[in-house]
């Protein structure tokens, strides 16, 4: 027969320790923390950081302690690894790398400025294979003086590749800098898009800004997915909107060229 | 605990995120101690632990600061892991009476005791008379397990039971008894049926 204390002190030796992983996986669930893994893409391995609220880094891989410590300065939130990128977030990411715009991925962007936030807003609905001029970004979002602001915006975009800030180039053409491991990642991750960099530049360097297709008379931004399918005999190219305007063109509404000449 | 406790709501109630991991830190065994004795299965008793705190943080983020002082902790946490385990149970269908695998039979305490100078066969039968009163936990009704558990796994006061499981503290104490008087018979009747088969 078992006697009460025996059956007492039996059922304390059933307290056991909770798993490691339940303190970060809580700390990252309520926003308090940050989970982090690595992942492939076109220009390497990369780590994204995550947590309750949504993706908060995407950079070059180092590693683990750099990069916990550098996540620490900039949010001020511990970052602990796991094993990988939950399944759900990482097919999103894929999705979205190539080209699917559907598919929504929460962004944890706390700590930034309106001002960012609304020039990240604004890349984001620049379309896979497509870039826009620094200038077109100012003027969109209401400040079309604020072309250098919206650089070193983009410059500080935490999430590169999924607020796509490689899709915004110079007014010229030429590619301009890139946060993510600098210009050539940037040509890397266009051409991967379906873009040709080398011919975009050459096309800025000749100093054409705009594309008109003289059967619509509807003038574009250079890589508009409408200029693109313009036929070379209909093609008809412009070095400022106000010459394609005075030739009886209207802009085109899904690129709005309209607003990069603004600050052009 | 009850003193840890203490300091833990007023830093809680003066800066919530600050302090939120020391909570976490103070709580997670027992929280999930509850919910393995209560479901029986580890992925499900970590799930059910990780929601109960990230609901925990929820709720005090949307008390004010003497709501936060006034919180008794140990049984607060308890309610809230306890019903998100009842409420899995329940999803489940089948009041917890499943069979319990071998691996949660027996206790995690892989890491060595102060007492484990004991032979080698004497820290086996302990871990398996641990796995045997896990398994007889889960053949209790959900209403004595949860008095059981909270009582006698994770040492609440009557009291903080009586808080925890909002029942009077003399109906709280009558089903603590009347669990462990099931489980007293359950083994007994394991053990019946063990001689049975020796003698068959």
């Amino acid at each position: 027969m078992t006697t009460g204390p025996e059956i007492e002190s039996a059922l304390v030796e059933l307290r056991v320790a909770a798993p490691p992983d339940l303190l970060p996986r809580v700390m990252a669930d309520v926003g308090l923390a940050d989970r982090y893994a690595r992942f492939d893409s076109p220009i390497g391995p990369l780590i994204v950081a995550w947590n309750g609220l949504g993706v908060s880094a995407v950079e070059a891989s180092t590693d683990d302690s750099t990069f916990e410590a550098s996540h620490l300065a900039r949010t001020r939130r511990a970052a602990w690894a796991a094993e990988q990128v939950p399944d759900r977030l990482a097919r999103s990411i894929a999705r979205r790398l190539d080209g699917d715009r559907r598919v929504r991925i929460e962004l944890d962007l706390r700590g930034h400025t309106d001002f960012e936030q609304n020039v990240w807003a604004k890349a984001l609905e620049i379309p896979r294979g497509e870039v826009r001029p620094y200038g077109w970004i100012a003027a969109e979002i209401g400040h079309p003086r604020a072309v250098r602001a919206v650089g070193t915006a983009l410059g500080h975009n935490p999430v590169p590749l999924i607020v796509p800030c490689h899709r915004v180039v110079r007014t010229d053409g030429s590619i301009g800098q890139y946060s993510l491991g600098g210009p050539v990642n940037k040509r890397i991750i266009l051409a991967a898009e379906g873009l040709d960099p080398d011919a975009l530049e050459a096309t800025g360097r000749s100093g054409v800004r705009y594309v008109g297709s003289d059967s619509t008379h509807i003038v574009c931004l250079p890589t508009c997915h409408a200029a693109r399918r313009i036929g070379a005999a209909h093609r008809v190219p412009f070095r400022s909107l106000p010459h394609a305007v005075s030739a009886g063109y209207r802009p085109c509404r899904s690129c709005r060229p309209g607003s990069g000449a603004i600050a052009a | 605990m009850m003193e840890t406790d203490d300091s833990l709501v007023s830093a809680l109630a003066r800066d919530l995120d600050g302090t939120f991991e020391a909570l976490v830190v103070a709580h997670q065994d027992r929280l999930y101690s509850i919910a393995l004795r209560m479901l029986g299965d580890r992925s499900d008793a970590e799930e059910a632990a990780q929601d109960a705190l990230v609901r925990a943080y929820r709720a005090l983020a949307g008390y004010d600061g003497p709501r936060i002082e006034a919180l008794r902790l140990r049984p607060w946490l308890a309610t809230i892991v306890l019903n998100l385990c009842r409420s899995r149970l329940v999803r489940q269908g089948t009041r917890g009476q499943r069979p319990l695998s071998l691996e949660v039979a027996l206790p995690a305490t892989a890491e060595p005791r102060s007492e484990d100078s004991r032979r080698p066969e004497a820290v086996v039968a302990a871990r398996d008379a641990a796995g045997e009163w896990a398994r007889l936990l889960m053949t209790l009704p959900l209403a004595y397990r949860s008095a059981v558990v909270l009582r006698h796994v994770d040492g609440l006061s009557y009291p903080e039971l009586a808080a925890a499981l909002d029942r009077p503290e003399g109906t709280v104490k009558a089903q603590v008894h009347r669990g462990l008087a099931m489980l007293r018979n359950a083994l007994e009747l394991t053990a019946a049926h063990d001689r049975e088969e020796v003698i068959a």
